[in-house]
């Protein structure tokens, strides 16, 4: 699986999301209000829309269409409408730099 | 007979897939992330004040009816309590359904299931059916809370204004939700996983409304449904009110909330009662946005929005005549003029949708 640098770390604010397109396939990068880095599947899984308009609140992020949500670390679906949970993506931080394995 | 279906099952339904109208981006007015990440912060401390308000204000007025009772000098009491039951209840189902008026989640879902309560909708239900408004406001055959169909029955309005076709068509689908779950309607837009969820609401519902009239009969008065049950009835005007103005005479089958929704500048107290969904084309627009901050949100994007109406009285001026002249041709609908600084809106667009931009039916 291979490692693709994302994005600087500076790219994303504590407590925020970008969007980030590879290959054909959206994701999300999140850095959380510690300072982890996180990346999961760019689309909500309930009507496929982009997170990256939605809100971080601590480890969720809520989707801008519906305020469905999920636990961004885990993926976990967390309050309707959303029930699917939205897979996620291994992150690791070299220097500045975000490295996300995309499957 | 109108051309419009408004089955979730019927041709229209079908056309709205069909004609990619579903699956569509909705305009939005481009706002920079940091301001929306400000807009859209949560917190607690607005709707704690506003629910103190609210649920203190409808103990003290309640408490008074029932002083007062029977002598008519209870009346004014218990048509202000009316109205906070049977009219704030919308506003605070649909915000804290959201999960937007509190930050603290079980807040939100508190008050939530306290107000759908109350103005007698399923909460395990409507939640969802909301979700496909938001998504398909008033596309027809897939947004099921329409509030004006065309072509319009102005009867049916009226008799809205106290709740009693909502309360008629309640009754025997809370029943049906408590002997077998979801109908078949509902079970197109709830997912299965809730369907035992819907069911147990709707049997939490029949049993309060059971011990009402139970202890109404038992005292041989109907004090105890005036506070529980009929202030739905007695109060919804306010909702009615509010809630006509939200979308109608406007476009339907657009993906331009500009173009179906209205904002309304509202007196102090109706605002209050309806919890700023006055700002209802920027809700529409962004609806992560509390209504706390709306009236902020609605300063920062207003120039790229029709201008909104000045008051209840003038909106109702502009919406009514337009819904009488529906009566006779349901394709006509009010289109608003946007200022110079707003972008346009985009007609080809639109073009694909039967009916929808016709120079001749468009004003
Ligand atoms: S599209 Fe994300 S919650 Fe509906």
């Amino acid at each position: 699986m291979p490692w693709i640098d994302a994005c600087s770390t500076d790219d994303i604010d504590a407590e925020d999301l970008i969007r980030w397109d590879h290959a054909g396939q959206t994701f999300a990068i999140y850095h959380s209000p510690e300072g982890e880095f996180f990346a999961t599947a760019g689309l909500c899984t309930h009507e496929q829309v982009h997170l990256c308009d939605g809100l971080v609140m601590g480890h969720l992020i809520e989707c801008p269409k519906h305020n469905g949500q999920f636990d961004y670390r885990t993926g976990e679906a967390k309050r309707a409408p959303v029930c699917v949970n939205l897979r996620t993506f291994p992150v690791k931080v070299e220097g500045d730099r975000v490295f996300v394995e995309v499957a | 007979m109108g051309k419009r279906n408004y089955s979730l099952f019927g041709p229209d339904a079908a056309r709205a897939v069909e004609s990619g109208l579903t699956a569509a981006e909705w305009y939005h007015t481009e706002v920079p992330r940091k301001v929306m990440k400000d807009l859209m912060a949560r917190s607690d401390a607005p709707a704690i004040r506003d629910t103190i308000i609210l649920y203190g204000s409808m103990i003290l007025l309640a408490g008074i009816g029932i002083a007062l009772w029977p002598s008519w000098w209870s009346a004014p009491f218990w048509l202000a309590y009316g109205v906070l039951y049977g009219s704030a209840s919308d506003s605070r189902w649909h915000e804290c359904g959201h999960g937007t008026a509190f930050r603290t989640p079980w807040m939100n879902n508190v008050v939530y299931e306290i107000a759908s309560f109350m103005i007698m909708r399923n909460s395990a239900t409507w939640r969802w059916s909301h979700a496909r408004h938001h998504s398909e406001t008033y596309f027809v055959g897939r947004d099921p809370e329409i509030a004006v169909m065309r072509p319009p029955e102005v009867a049916k309005l009226v008799l809205n204004f106290f709740g009693i076709l909502d309360v008629i068509a309640f009754i025997p689908r809370i029943l049906r939700n408590a002997v077998s779950g979801p109908t078949p309607e509902e079970r197109t837009y709830v997912p299965q996983s809730e369907w035992g969820k819907v069911q147990r609401v709707a049997i939490v519902y029949v049993a309060i409304y059971a011990a009402t009239i139970g202890l109404a009969v038992w005292m041989g008065s109907i004090l105890p449904l005036m506070v529980i049950g009929l202030p739905r009835m007695y109060g919804a005007w306010h909702h009615v009110m509010t809630g006509l103005l939200q979308h109608g005479g406007l476009a339907d089958n657009v993906v331009d909330h500009r173009l179906n929704s209205r904002t309304v500048y509202m007196n102090p107290i109706s605002r209050f009662i309806y919890w700023n969904m006055n700002y209802h084309v920027e809700h529409h627009m962004f609806p992560m946005v509390p209504y706390h901050a709306l009236p902020r949100l609605h300063e920062i994007i207003k120039d790229d929005l029709p201008p909104p109406n000045r008051s209840i009285a003038e909106a109702f001026r502009e919406m009514w005549p337009a819904i009488l002249r529906q009566v006779r041709n349901e394709d006509y609908f009010l289109k608003r003029a946007l200022p110079p600084t707003a972008k346009p809106y985009r007609e080809d667009f639109h073009q694909y949708v039967p009916g929808m931009m016709r120079p001749a039916a468009a004003e």
